[in-house]
């Protein structure tokens, strides 16, 4: 709530800036009849003050909120008692750093409040609160100088605008660079963790092991506790699914996509092309909700009249609502290449005498084909790294069948499950989930990559 | 070319040509057919995705309006001035801590003064949700004056009287395998006929934050955590999207950093929502020490993940401004800055806008990431800031899903009924802005 004040007042001190920056501006020109001497105008020289007083402020802020909480704890620990510290573990003398917070706040501490904790909170509390107070002064100070400089600056030949403007230019190239370092992130991210992995559990068990049992002991004593960490379950799981829903939404998905835009009235077109799209507009954990308890239940009961066994969680109900759910991706990328067919080719085949459907599929669909694999392949990616219908509607149990009707567990049910219980952060059972999730990356941006390579090629191809 | 077109045109005495026009008509038949087919089978998977679609919403619907009403039974309730206030000092504080749960069991048993038994008894106190007391003693505490009165009240109904109040519960089954037994039917058969039992409109679903007893459960909590989540994702990606929109499109030199962001976008829009998640775990938890389970990670890992949807539509918004425009600032002076932000920026904000609103849409309806980095947590306070423990719409519904409870199935779905409400209102928006404000140039 506190830097949410302060940057209110920074607002308002920007704001104040620009308005004297302004005045400063048509002042040293000598009055509003004389602006036209100066090099930009005055609301440049506004906009000058105002990000003076503004950027340089806000940069102190992040950096002191960064190390605030660091340094005061540092500080507040160096007054511990030393020899009580130097016998603690650091996960020990994190709970005590807990307690002298807890007290310091005015909670209820883990244990007996010690004079040496009751002194540490103290000092906890008036560290902060100086810590506060400086910080509110320091940033508003150079808030302020700021302003005063922007004013000292201020003269008409000073070229504001173009100032102004290369500060926005470059505030662009930083927007523009977030998506790469998102992508650093994300990549920086899970390696490092599956680094971690990897010194613990071997890459080749990792990616041959036919057993998943991700577990790992609590104490060093427990027995039959040894996870296993071998993630081909997994995999296959994962390619059933994915392909179930591909043998769903590819068939249909073309199919729709060559009716609407190759047979179906303007009509027809304009009112189910919306109406088919809805189902890419739903949220996947209302499938998984529809999956899990409509459809599934209905499979079972369907199964069980047939003389079936069927998993209560079966792969099948996972993978047919996925297939829904990837339709109108299928359709819409099928609709856009299919219509990138230049006409004379359909022309040339009707001139001699084949029918519609033998024009599409002689024709049409041999030269989109390209674009239709591609469009497939981005279906197969968003099936891969699908969620929400799995963990709702597949199961946890990691079998190595290619039966469709028993239970099987993808890649990302287990990231989830891996990653929302309670745990230490550095156990294998944790920095697993991160190996697979540097798999799904790798597989799904591989696929990406291909797909839009193949997807570009084409559309160079008729352009 | 030795395929000669059917019914060609040159006069036909030779007889391979006769020959190939026979083969051509014989076939003809099985070739209309084949057409015929083809054309049904594509007729038929518009169909069948157009299926799929009303037997979604319909499904949901017939599973989610019941929740929109809720089952309330009138007990008469003698507040004892005696129990509830033994004093007579009117002292909130007295009023607050007061045996509430005492008066609604005493009320039942004189209610229903045939019931004994412990077991029957409890199956009688089963009737009333356990949020009653609660509403007694607001009840109390606003209005003093009722104690020492009898008032009938109409206090919130059990989840199983709810749900066989609307006929969720089947009557003919076997005893054994019912959710309420012969003894409880009776009981509610029994207020029925004396009129005791109504249903309202369930405003607490819009008010209450989560409970574990279906009848007490809301959405408010998940609304307020989604409207934090949302307004601090749109807050950062809007303006980082459209300004990287901006230089990719109209500043950046073609070279290779520009390249690779541009793939890089390209590629982020497709990469799983779960390994922004993460993402967010790994990089805002663990190293920045962002609090976990708060609208402010929830809203970055969402803002990274629908940062490439807003820059690619920005871009070709901006790319359907016709060049005649820049032109004309340049030409009067405007310097490209002003070009762009005067001129260019404000006519294709509305395409701008539209590939926002359908970024939020997705970031609304996302949950695979947010259940990484903690927003799953089991909340029960409406979260009142962007630090506070909070989930959001999608996860309430995924959580509420993996309840066992009957009652939770139609909360659920009049969840997702909300959630499908907003997306569709969102949608709408996006389509009509495109209508009314979209220019062709």
């Amino acid at each position: 709530m506190h830097t949410w004040t302060l940057l209110v007042a920074l607002l308002a001190a920007a704001a104040l800036a620009y308005h004297v920056g302004r005045k400063r501006a048509i002042a040293t020109a000598g009055g509003s009849g004389r602006i036209n001497t100066l090099h930009s105008l005055p609301a440049y020289y506004g906009f000058y003050a105002a990000m003076w007083a503004a950027i340089p402020a806000l940069l102190l802020l992040g950096l002191w909120l960064g190390v605030q909480d660091q340094a005061i704890n540092e500080l507040v620990k160096a007054s511990l008692p030393p020899q009580s510290v130097a016998e603690l573990t650091p996960g020990a003398l994190g709970l005590l750093m807990n307690d002298v917070k807890n007290v310091a706040s005015g909670n209820i501490a883990s244990g007996a409040v010690t004079p040496a904790i009751q002194t540490a909170a103290d000092q906890y509390a008036r560290l902060q609160h100086l810590a506060r107070w400086t910080q509110w002064l320091l940033v508003l100070a150079l808030s302020v100088a700021g302003m005063s400089f922007a004013w000292s600056q201020t003269r008409p030949t000073m070229r504001a605008r173009n100032r102004v403007e290369s500060v926005v230019l470059g505030v662009l190239i930083l927007f523009s660079s977030i998506a790469v370092l998102t992508t650093l992130g994300i990549v920086l991210s899970v390696v490092f963790e599956s680094w971690q992995f990897f010194q613990k559990i071997a890459p080749s068990e990792f990616f041959l092991g036919t057993l998943w049992s991700p577990q790992t002991a609590m104490r060093a004593d427990q027995v039959a506790a040894d996870g296993a960490f071998g993630a081909v379950p997994l995999f296959t799981g994962t390619l059933l699914v994915s392909f179930i829903a591909m043998a769903v939404a590819v068939p249909i998905g073309l199919m729709a996509a060559i009716y609407l835009s190759e047979y179906a009235p303007r009509k027809v077109r304009s009112v189910a092309k919306p109406l088919l799209e809805i189902l890419a507009g739903i949220p996947t954990v209302v499938y998984g909700f529809f999956a899990a308890l409509t459809l599934a239940p209905v499979i079972r009961d369907l199964g069980e009249q047939l003389g079936f066994a069927v998993a209560s969680e079966s792969a099948l109900a996972a993978g047919l609502v996925m297939g829904i759910m990837i339709i109108p991706f299928v359709s819409s990328l099928s609709d856009d290449v299919i219509n990138a067919v230049p006409q004379a080719m359909r022309d040339g085949s009707y001139a001699l005498g084949a029918t519609q459907s033998e024009t599409i599929r002689r024709v049409v669909i041999p030269a989109a084909l390209p674009g239709i694999v591609g469009g497939v392949l981005l279906a197969v990616s968003r099936a891969i790294g699908e969620t929400m219908i799995v963990v709702m509607a597949a199961g946890l149990t990691a079998n190595l069948t290619a039966n469709p009707l028993a239970s099987v567990t993808t890649v990302t049910v287990q990231i989830v499950t891996l990653l929302t219980g309670d745990q230490e952060f550095d156990s294998a059972k944790t920095l697993a989930a991160f190996a697979l999730g540097l798999t799904l990356f790798l597989v799904t941006l591989t696929l990406n990559i291909i797909a839009l390579h193949i997807v570009r090629k084409y559309r160079e191809q008729y352009e | 070319m030795n395929n000669p077109a059917p019914g060609a045109s040159a006069p036909p005495p030779a007889p391979a040509a006769r020959r190939t026009i026979d083969i051509v008509n014989a076939s003809l038949k099985r070739r209309y057919a084949r057409e015929a087919r083809f054309r049904f089978m594509g007729a038929a998977a518009v169909f069948l995705g157009l299926l799929f679609v009303g037997v979604l919403f319909g499904d949901i619907v017939a599973k989610g309006y019941t929740a929109f009403a809720q089952t309330y039974i009138q007990v008469p309730v003698y507040f004892d001035s005696a129990t509830l206030d033994p004093d007579g000092s009117r002292d909130p504080q007295v009023l607050a801590n007061a045996d509430y749960l005492g008066l609604v069991k005493a009320s039942l048993r004189t209610l229903f003064p045939q019931v004994t038994g412990r077991a029957q008894q409890r199956a009688l106190y089963a009737l009333i949700s356990a949020g009653a007391p609660q509403q007694l003693q607001t009840m109390v505490r606003q209005y003093p004056s009722v104690l020492g009165t009898t008032r009938d009240v109409w206090l919130i109904a059990g989840a199983d009287v709810d749900m066989l109040v609307k006929g969720q519960i089947d009557r003919e089954l076997p005893e054994a395998d019912r959710r309420i037994k012969d003894s409880t039917l009776t009981l509610v058969d029994q207020l029925k006929t004396e009129g005791r039992i109504e249903q309202r409109f369930n405003t607490g679903f819009f008010t209450n934050g989560t409970s574990r007893e279906p009848e007490l459960a809301g959405i408010a909590g998940a609304l307020a955590g989604t409207f934090y989540t949302l307004a601090l994702t749109l807050l950062l990606s809007f303006p980082i999207g459209v300004g990287a929109a901006l230089y990719l499109q109209e500043f950046a030199p073609k070279n290779r950093w520009t390249d690779l962001i541009e793939v890089n976008i390209n590629n982020l829009a497709a990469v799983p929502s779960i390994v922004f998640g993460l993402l967010g775990l790994a990089v805002f938890i663990n190293v920045f020490g962002v609090p976990r389970s708060t609208p402010l990670v929830g809203a970055l890992v969402l803002a990274l993940m629908t940062l490439p949807t807003i820059i690619i539509a920005s871009r070709a918004a901006l790319q359907s401004v016709p060049p005649s425009i820049r032109e004309a600032a340049l030409g009067v002076g405007a310097s490209p800055l002003q070009t762009q932000f005067h001129h260019v920026l404000p006519l294709a904000l509305p395409g701008i806008m539209t590939g926002a609103i359908i970024g939020m849409a997705r970031a609304l309806g996302e949950s695979a990431p947010l259940l990484m980095i903690g927003m799953i947590a089991f909340i029960v306070d409406i979260p009142q800031g962007i630090t506070d423990s909070a989930t959001v719409l999608p996860v309430q519904i995924y959580l509420w899903a993996d309840s066992p409870e009957r009652g939770f199935v139609e909360r659920t779905s009049a969840a997702i009924l909300v959630l499908l409400g907003f997306m569709v209102v969102m949608n709408l928006a996006a389509v009509l802005l495109r209508r009314r404000f979209e220019r062709r140039w």
